[in-house]
């Protein structure tokens, strides 16, 4: 993840503080941290420990007390903010669209404060308008006040890559709109970023939104210390300290599956029969297997009935019509959450891997599910010791 | 005529103003006109040489001290709402608000007496007496400006200058808006009292009426006054609705 050995970091924060007049403790004390081009790095804490700060840190709308930032490769600790804050996009939680100008205007601010000429300014209004899914025939001439709460943030994520920035800082974007539109415009901003590959500083205090929207997270407390830094993946199977620990809740085991994939699992062989073999043949291939329960197949490989023992007593009726029917399929790009989720609901406990046209690829049991996560968590601990003789356990992994 | 269609549209109140005005008007010039007179009131209700010309003068003295208002209260207020100058909103309103608790009367008499009985006396007293409201509506304003709009701006790279100008002042423009409309309606009252100290105005036809025990005199210049009040209001009105950005 961390490209820094060979390509330098997109915004780096050397030692940055921040300590405001009259307060005993600094907002943010000696943060260093590199961002990674077309990473999506999310800061994540409780409230006050200074994540907000720290991103404004980097716009500096908040002027640092000391300490440097390096902004693709240039220190920009003091250069004109105003000059600075046209290159890197802003999103905020209240949105703050400007009421008195059309989604046109608002959309078209930064090409404006950059002096753009005006057909290049409407063909760009447009495209962004219809990046973030609002039509520009019909939002175009349209107020703030007439929109949704979704659209309002679509149109602020539109203002905010007015000018094509390599950068973009968002400030709880997602946390004041109700939990259904947050799904899908998350998952739309996902979509987005994989095609724009920005360079993305995402402040939340919600774990699950780090943990779907970042590439790294770094998980702060008070005055922004950073308490561990990593691909979420990581943090899951193996966080560093308590605090981390509390942080991310229970059922951190079930949330690191989510970032699994079927596809990346090696499935153990299963006992499994075409419908239209005799009983005797059935019964032999079950006893040989250790399982308990044999799959049935249609002409085509694709899954039809769960069969036990006791099932194939019945030798009046044809295997087709014996046991249970197959429900638990999965397609092989499913997420492991997903899989043991079938798993759950399935009679023999095991989900079915099938393609595209349904055929069967194997069968996920609960076995390839714990060597997973035993799997995951040896690994981030590896991670962890090997780096603990270099440098700090919160350093980036490589 | 498509956004004069939308002007109206909801606001019939606009649409009422004026044509009572008018008839008020009509009825006073008939009254006035079919009136026997005596020779005290012939000479004060003289239409071409007397009202007319206080009329005039009235007219004059409201928009020259409202001018003046503009000029110094809008600034002004836009300067007390900035971080650097915040520490001097409390004084500055508490000397304005004592402009507006002086008794009208007594400012005029006070100024005339430094500054002698000019129409330029007459125009700084009502200035004085009519910059509390728009400073205070400046000021109250530009603070319920929305912050993260502000902050929306700024961390898009607007500097001050232009966040100022093309966000904040908008956004404040219908508050400005109403306090001017409270200091020419004040203005045109205050204007009534220039006779006082030779300012003119329709305030001498009262005063003569007055003096002379005209009821008639005196209810004319009244009501001329009164008509040039709703007048002003109405234009006022009709100023803020125009004025008023659109999606607020």
């Amino acid at each position: 993840m961390n490209q820094s050995d060979t390509t330098e970091p997109m915004i780096r924060l050397d030692r940055v503080s921040k300590v405001y007049p009259g307060q005993s403790s600094p907002a943010v004390a000696e943060l260093s941290l590199d961002i990674a081009r077309g990473e999506v790095l999310v800061l994540v804490g409780p409230s006050g420990c200074g994540k907000s700060t720290t991103l404004r840190l980097i716009n500096r709308m908040i002027e640092p007390s000391n300490g440097r930032i390096i902004f693709d490769g240039e220190d920009v600790t003091g250069v004109n903010p105003d000059l600075l804050r046209r290159r890197i996009g802003y999103v905020i939680q209240q949105i703050g669209l400007f009421p008195h100008m059309t989604i046109a205007d608002n959309v078209a601010t930064v090409p404006r404060l950059l002096g753009w000429k005006k057909d290049k300014i409407r063909a760009r209004v447009d495209e962004l308008l219809d990046m973030v899914g609002l039509e520009p025939n019909v939002y175009r001439d349209r107020y703030p006040k007439e929109l949704s709460g979704g659209q309002a943030q679509r149109c602020g994520v539109a203002r905010a890559l007015g000018a094509d920035p390599e950068v973009l800082l968002m400030d709880e974007p997602f946390g004041a709109i109700d939990p259904i539109t947050r799904d899908r415009l998350q998952n739309e901003f996902l979509r987005l970023q994989s095609e724009l590959k920005k360079t993305i500083v995402f402040v939340t205090h919600d774990i699950d939104e780090a943990m779907k929207m970042g590439d790294r997270i770094a998980i702060l407390k008070e005055s922004s210390q950073i308490a561990q830094l990593d691909k979420p993946e990581h943090i899951l199977a193996y966080p560093v300290d308590d605090f981390v620990d509390d942080f991310i809740g229970s059922g951190s085991t079930l949330k690191g599956l989510s970032f699994e994939r079927v596809r990346d699992l090696e499935l153990s062989p299963y006992p499994m029969i075409r419908h239209n073999a005799g009983h005797a043949q059935a019964r032999r291939v079950l006893d040989e297997a250790p399982q308990r329960w044999l799959l049935v197949l249609d002409d085509m490989d694709r899954p039809l009935r769960w069969v036990n023992d006791s099932h194939l007593d019945r030798t009046d009726r044809p295997l087709r019509d014996l046991g249970h029917p197959v429900r638990a399929k999965v397609e092989p790009n499913a997420t492991l959450h997903d899989t043991l989720e079938a798993m759950l609901t399935s009679m023999a406990g095991c989900a079915c891997v099938i393609d595209k046209r349904g055929s069967l690829q194997g069968v996920v049991e609960i076995e390839a599910l714990t060597d997973v996560i035993r799997r995951l968590r040896a690994n981030a601990r590896k991670h962890y010791e090997d780096e603990n003789g270099q440098s700090q356990p919160t350093g980036t992994p490589s | 005529m498509a956004p004069g269609l939308r002007l109206l549209r909801g606001n019939v109140g606009l649409m009422v103003a004026p044509v009572v005005i008018a008839i008020a008007g009509v009825l006073l010039a008939v009254r006035v006109g079919g009136a026997e007179k005596d020779f005290s009131e012939a000479s004060a209700l003289q239409w071409s040489e007397r009202l007319w010309p206080q009329l005039q003068r009235h007219i004059e003295l409201t928009m020259w001290s409202t001018f003046w208002v503009l000029i110094i209260a809008i600034p002004l207020g836009i300067l007390l709402t900035r971080p650097r100058l915040k520490f001097l909103a409390g004084p500055v309103l508490t000397v304005a608000n004592s402009g507006q608790a002086i008794p009208a009367y007594g400012l005029l008499v006070l100024l005339a007496a430094w500054l002698g009985t000019t129409f330029s006396t007459a125009v700084i007293a009502f200035t004085i007496f009519a910059i509390l409201p728009v400073l205070r509506n400046t000021m109250v304003g530009l603070d319920q400006v929305d912050k993260s709009v502000i902050e929306a701006g700024r961390g898009m790279g607007m500097s001050r200058r232009r966040a100022l100008v093309s966000i904040e002042l908008p956004l404040a423009v219908p508050v400005i808006l109403a306090g001017v409309r409270t200091a020419l309606v004040i203005n045109v009252g205050m204007a009534a009292l220039a006779f006082l100290i030779g300012g003119g105005g329709l305030g001498e036809t009262i005063n003569s009426g007055l003096k002379l025990q005209r009821d008639l005199t005196t209810f004319t210049g009244a009501a001329m006054v009164a008509l040039l009040a709703l007048t002003v209001d109405w234009i006022a009105a009709v100023a803020e609705r125009v004025l008023r950005p659109r999606g607020l």
